[in-house]
This record gives structure tokens, C-alpha cells and sequence, in this order.
């Protein structure tokens, strides 16, 4: 059995509705886990005292702000070359999702950096193109709400998914060349190939990541599933209005 | 496709064809300027390649939404596609009608404006330069947001919202050869990443919007 | 046979309109489309023109052949009548406006704003603009509204003139025009409740 066929909206939402427990589940307990441990469980920071505590929300939403993204671009493609509505609306579906873990990036980073960087806000390279995906993911959820019919908008965004993506990259690269930054390196180990942060701090870390991502999932599983009953009720409308 | 061209040229030129409203647009942001941030002479300076840059992006901007929207609302675009110009090369030539009528208009200007700016002398050369390398991309770019926006009624705002985060790497790089130039650095970096995307964007960004035009209009 | 049209399903919106239509058209020959209205005549002339596609079935012949003219007529109000239809010639590659001024007695208009222009003379420079295409396929959607009799009339000599060229023409209309032309009524065509494949509205049924 191919993994296509689950793009049969019956058969993923027969799928997703049974798969959707376990990763609520899991992705509370991660969550609670990594983020309990990270802000009871680990010595404050010499430099940075407690307020490096952030870096458990900070880190994960901001992973999730870009694979968000990513994911929808690779739905995007599939729309556009299989043709399988579950991969646009789950591109859709993913679109908020991603829009407001870019805002608890943000948002955190904000609160993060007033005691660190002594300003809420700089335009360091980091910041600035957290700021332009968010204007991305924007502009991509207003073209969705625009255009009436639902396979043209799923056409429409999901080249612009395409095309955002390319400027999108050019842009971290212009703002990189256009202001050096304050920013800390990543924290990530394997986006490193060192280690820039503690073993104490990390397992914590890498435990709230996990758990956004399966938090990511299990929302864009739920509203897929949102999205695919209201195409359905207005496909059956439809149809009856011209009495079929 | 020299008729095409012709045809939006002499449209432009028209009353009511808009040619002009961009160049009295880019005028009135440049004048307001000092009017927001005070009269300093060193201040204006130091902020005018960026302001000339940003108003000649702005007055781009103004201008696309009649680019697509009229020929969609009479029908031309329907003709167009059913017609054996390939669309990507009619939406190149608009897009290059585009240029012609507003980019080329803001190149030329942009010294005069300039001066009223303060800008320093040996700015001047590498602000034209970087526009007029910069201004093209900004014609294709906003083509493909304006073919994305085509069939959507009061789509104007959306085409901003759409085309903004778009212009962004084409805005870095010719407001910092600009700024560079003025203030005596060697622009040639940004210079050429700046040309590599308008001669990028120039390729690709046809298909796209002939692309999204043929979805738009299905 | 110069355009032929194969078991077409058709959907609009999403939602199926027609299905299981054939159709042909040979050399000389005009085809009337009736059907009332929302039976979908617009979307099969959209579709044999490409401008959609359609969800099942083949069309051949059409591929650059075809001249359409659908409810707008691509008018710009501020150019003259000369050069709007100019610019259609050009686009098709044709330089002589002289024909087609003539067959729809547009000379003494020739040089006004088209914008200035009753919805009659539009229409009549709309239609004008099928002459300077050259193309061998007229598909037309209701080319005679806002038209009077007499320019119904120089409608019918056109198509007439253009039939016996070896020209084909398929015309969704209500009114007779007067010319020798097969009828289709695509109303037995109507997509059936039970029709699902292909549409995209099929996989959440």
C-alpha cells in the first residue's frame, strides 16, 4: 500500500482521528516535561542568571516557525504536482500554526533580549528574517482568505509558497550582508557540530523541541481534518444548489 | 509583442492612463520627508539614499494594480491567453511597459530629488546606477503579485501585503550601494548581488506569473 | 474536420456541469449551442478556447486556431477604434484593419475614442476583431447582445463570409441569425448526481 493513499481525505481523517490521542498526549507530556525540567530543573546561567530560562520556549517555537514552513512548501509541491487536496490543506492548515510559533519567537526573543541586549528590539540578521517570514506567513494566509474558488487558491498559494521560499532565502542571505548580529550562535548541536550549550541545559531543550514538533503535527492534523469537513459541506452545497 | 508594448505605452500616456502619478508620488514622499524628521542637513544626508529608495519602491507599488486589473476587467487578458503571443512573453512586456512608464520615470528623477535631500556629490552616480539595475526586478516582481491578485476583487491591499516581503532582498542591496556610494565606500557588492537578482528575477519570474495568471483566470 | 470535441466532462467551480459531449465541426460548417441558462455554455466555449481545462475527455484541432469572443471584447476606452483593433491585428499578426472596419461599418467611427462608443458599437468592434484574426475557429458566447438588427445582420454576413472561407464557427445564441447552422442543445448533457470521477470535489463526497 502506498503512502498516497492516505491522501484520500476519508482515509487520512480515519487515520489522523486515530493517531491524534497519542500525539496530544505525548506532546503535553514532552512539553510539560522539557519545560518543568528547564525552569525548576537547571542551575541559572553565570552570565545570563534565569532568564536564559526562555530559551525552553524560545528555541522550540522558533524551530517550529521555519519547519512549519518547510512543511508547507513540501505540501505545496505535492498539491501542485500530484494533485492531492489533503496536501493543500494541510499546507493551509500548517500556515497559522507556523504564523504564530513565528510569533512566540518573536515575542520571547523580545523578552529575552531586553535584559540581555538592554532593547527589546534590534535589527540583528536572526530578528529581521523571523520578522520578514512572519510578513511571509501573512501574506500567505491573506491569499488563502482572498480568492473564492478552493482548488484556485490552493494553486495560487502554493506558488507563492514557491516563490516565497526563494526570497525568502534571499532575503537571510541580504540581511546577513546588510547588519552583522548580536544574536547567539544556534543552539542546536548537529547545526553546529559542537556543542554551544551544556548537556544540563540541552536534554531539557531538546525534550521541549520534540514536544512542539509533535504539538505541530497534532495541530495541523486537527485543523486538516477542520479544513477537509468544511470543503466537504460546501462540495455537498454545491452540489445540491445545482441539484445534483 | 512591440504592439503590446506600443499599445500599453500609448495607454499610459492617455489621460487617466497613471503615467506621472508615480513620479508626482515619489515628489511628495521625498518632500515630506524633512518635513517628519526635521531640516538638519547631516541627518538628511545620511538618510537620503535609503529615503530615495524607499520612495522610489513605494511609487512601483502604487502603479501595479492597474497593471493586470483593467485588461482582467475588460476581458483582454481572456483574449490574450486564447491568442498565439505566449503569455510569458506578454507578461514580460507588460512588465517591461511597466518599467518603461514608472521605473525609468523614478531613475531619472531620482537626482533632483536628491538634491533636495542633500544627498552627498559623490552619491549621485551610484544611486542612478543602483536603480536603474534595481527598479527592473521591482517591475517583474510586482508583475507576479499583480497576476497572483488578478482575479480578486479589491485586491489592491492584498498586492501590497503580497509584493512587500518580495521586495525585500532587491531593496537591501540597492539602498546599501547606494548608501555606500554616497558615503565614499566601494559599492560593488551589493551592486552585483543586485543585478544577479534582477537578471534572475528578469528569467524566472515570467513563468511564474504566467503561471498564476493561467490559474487566476481558469 | 477541424476541431473536434470528445466525451467531455466539464466542471465549474468544482462542481460537474456537463458530461458526455461530442461534438465536431468540418470546414464551412457553424454550430449553434442552446441550453438555458447555468446549463454550462460558457464554461464548454472557455474550454474549447484553453482557457480552462476540461476534468475528462479530449479536444483536437483546437491548439492556435481559435478566435473567442466571450462577454467582454477587450476594449480600451482610450484608444481609438483604428487602434484597438490595430493592436488585435498585430497580436495575430496581420497589418489590415480595412476588412474588418468594412464588414461592421465602422470607417465613420474609425477614429473615436472607443471609449465614447454605444454598448451597440462596441459589441460591433468586438466582433470586428474575429476578422483580423485569421484564425479558422470563431468560438463565440452570445455575440449578439446589445446588437441591433442591422448589425445582427452584418454579424450574419460575417459569419457567413468566414463559413465560406472554409471557416468553422460555434456560437452559443439564442436569436435566429439567419444562417445555415446544425443546432446542439446541451441540455441532455447535464452531469448526472452519480458522476464523481475527475472532479474536484469528487475525494470529499
Amino acid at each position: 500500500m502506498s503512502i498516497w493513499s492516505y491522501a484520500n481525505p476519508v482515509k487520512f481523517l480515519a487515520l489522523s482521528a486515530k493517531l491524534q490521542p497519542y500525539l496530544w498526549a505525548a506532546a503535553a507530556l514532552c512539553i510539560c516535561t522539557g519545560l518543568i525540567w528547564g525552569f525548576f530543573g537547571t542551575p541559572d546561567d553565570y552570565r545570563q542568571g534565569s532568564t536564559v530560562k526562555i530559551i525552553y520556549l524560545h528555541v522550540p517555537a522558533a524551530l517550529m516557525a521555519i519547519n512549519a514552513w518547510f512543511m508547507m512548501l513540501l505540501t505545496s509541491l505535492i498539491w501542485l504536482v500530484r494533485r492531492h487536496h489533503v496536501s493543500a490543506l494541510a499546507a493551509r492548515a500548517a500556515a497559522p500554526v507556523g504564523l504564530i510559533m513565528t510569533v512566540i519567537a518573536l515575542v520571547t526573543g523580545a523578552i529575552w533580549g531586553q535584559p540581555m541586549w538592554g532593547t527589546w528590539w534590534a535589527w540583528d540578521p536572526r530578528l529581521t528574517s523571523f520578522l520578514i517570514l512572519f510578513l511571509f506567513y501573512l501574506g500567505y494566509i491573506a491569499l488563502w482568505e482572498a480568492v473564492e474558488d478552493p482548488d484556485t487558491a490552493a494553486d495560487l498559494t502554493a506558488v507563492l509558497c514557491l516563490v516565497g521560499s526563494v526570497f525568502a532565502a534571499l532575503s537571510r542571505y541580504a540581511v546577513q550582508f546588510w547588519n552583522q548580529g548580536l544574536h547567539q550562535g544556534t543552539s542546536i548541536p548537529v547545526a553546529t557540530g559542537g556543542r554551544s550549550v551544556s548537556d544540563v541545559f540541552f536534554v531539557p531543550l531538546a525534550i521541549s523541541m520534540v514536544g512542539f514538533g509533535l504539538l505541530f503535527v497534532a495541530l495541523v492534523l486537527y485543523r486538516t481534518g477542520t479544513e477537509i469537513r468544511l470543503r466537504r459541506a460546501q462540495a455537498l452545497r454545491a452540489r445540491q444548489e445545482r441539484g445534483l | 509583442m512591440i504592439a503590446l508594448l506600443m499599445r500599453d505605452l500609448r495607454l499610459a500616456l492617455r489621460a487617466g492612463g497613471g503615467f506621472g502619478l508615480g513620479l508626482a508620488f515619489f515628489l511628495i514622499v521625498t518632500t515630506l520627508v524633512p518635513f517628519s524628521v526635521g531640516p538638519t542637513p547631516e541627518l538628511l544626508s545620511s538618510i537620503a539614499p535609503g529615503v530615495l529608495w524607499l520612495g522610489a519602491l513605494l511609487a512601483c507599488l502604487l502603479s501595479l494594480d492597474r497593471l493586470l486589473a483593467l485588461d482582467y476587467e475588460d476581458g483582454t487578458l481572456d483574449l490574450l491567453l486564447t491568442a498565439p503571443l505566449p503569455l510569458e512573453a506578454a507578461v514580460s512586456v507588460k512588465a517591461l511597459a511597466h518599467w518603461l512608464t514608472t521605473g525609468l520615470p523614478l531613475v531619472l528623477a531620482a537626482p533632483l530629488l536628491g538634491v533636495l535631500l542633500n544627498l552627498p556629490p559623490s552619491g549621485y552616480a551610484w544611486l542612478v546606477a543602483s536603480l536603474a539595475l534595481g527598479t527592473p526586478a521591482l517591475s517583474v516582481i510586482g508583475t507576479f503579485g499583480a497576476a497572483l491578485t488578478v482575479g480578486i476583487k479589491r485586491g489592491g491591499l492584498l498586492l501590497s501585503l503580497l509584493v512587500l516581503p518580495l521586495y525585500v532582498p532587491t531593496l537591501i542591496f540597492g539602498a546599501e550601494a547606494a548608501r555606500r556610494g554616497a558615503a565614499g565606500l566601494d559599492p560593488s557588492t551589493p551592486l552585483v548581488m543586485l543585478a544577479g537578482i534582477t537578471l534572475g528575477t528578469i528569467a524566472l519570474m515570467p513563468f511564474a506569473s504566467a503561471a498564476v495568471l493561467r490559474m487566476g483566470l481558469r | 474536420m477541424i476541431l473536434s470535441a470528445q466525451n467531455l466532462t466539464l466542471a465549474r467551480g468544482g462542481v460537474p456541469v456537463l458530461s458526455g459531449l461530442s461534438f465536431t465541426l468540418e470546414a464551412g460548417q457553424a454550430l449553434i449551442l442552446r441550453g438555458p441558462n447555468g446549463a454550462g455554455k460558457t464554461t464548454l466555449l472557455r474550454t474549447i478556447a484553453g482557457l480552462q481545462a476540461p476534468v475528462d475527455g479530449t479536444i483536437a484541432g483546437a491548439e492556435d486556431a481559435i478566435a473567442y469572443a466571450g462577454h467582454a471584447d477587450g476594449i480600451k476606452a482610450m484608444l481609438t477604434v483604428r487602434e484597438n483593433l490595430l493592436f488585435w491585428a498585430q497580436v495575430f499578426g496581420n497589418n489590415d484593419i480595412a476588412p474588418a472596419l468594412e464588414a461592421y461599418k465602422l470607417h465613420p467611427l474609425a477614429d473615436r475614442l472607443a471609449g465614447t462608443l454605444s454598448a451597440g458599437q462596441k459589441r460591433r468592434l468586438g466582433l470586428s476583431r474575429l476578422l483580423v484574426t485569421g484564425c479558422p475557429v470563431w468560438v463565440l458566447d452570445e455575440p449578439t447582445v446589445s446588437l441591433d438588427v442591422e448589425a445582427v445582420a452584418m454579424f450574419a454576413a460575417a459569419v457567413s463570409g468566414h463559413l465560406a472561407g472554409g471557416g468553422a464557427a460555434l456560437v452559443a445564441t439564442h436569436i435566429d441569425l439567419g444562417i445555415e447552422a446544425a443546432v446542439l442543445d446541451i441540455a441532455p448533457f447535464r452531469a448526472r448526481a452519480d458522476l464523481r470521477s475527475g472532479t474536484s470535489d469528487e475525494a470529499f463526497l
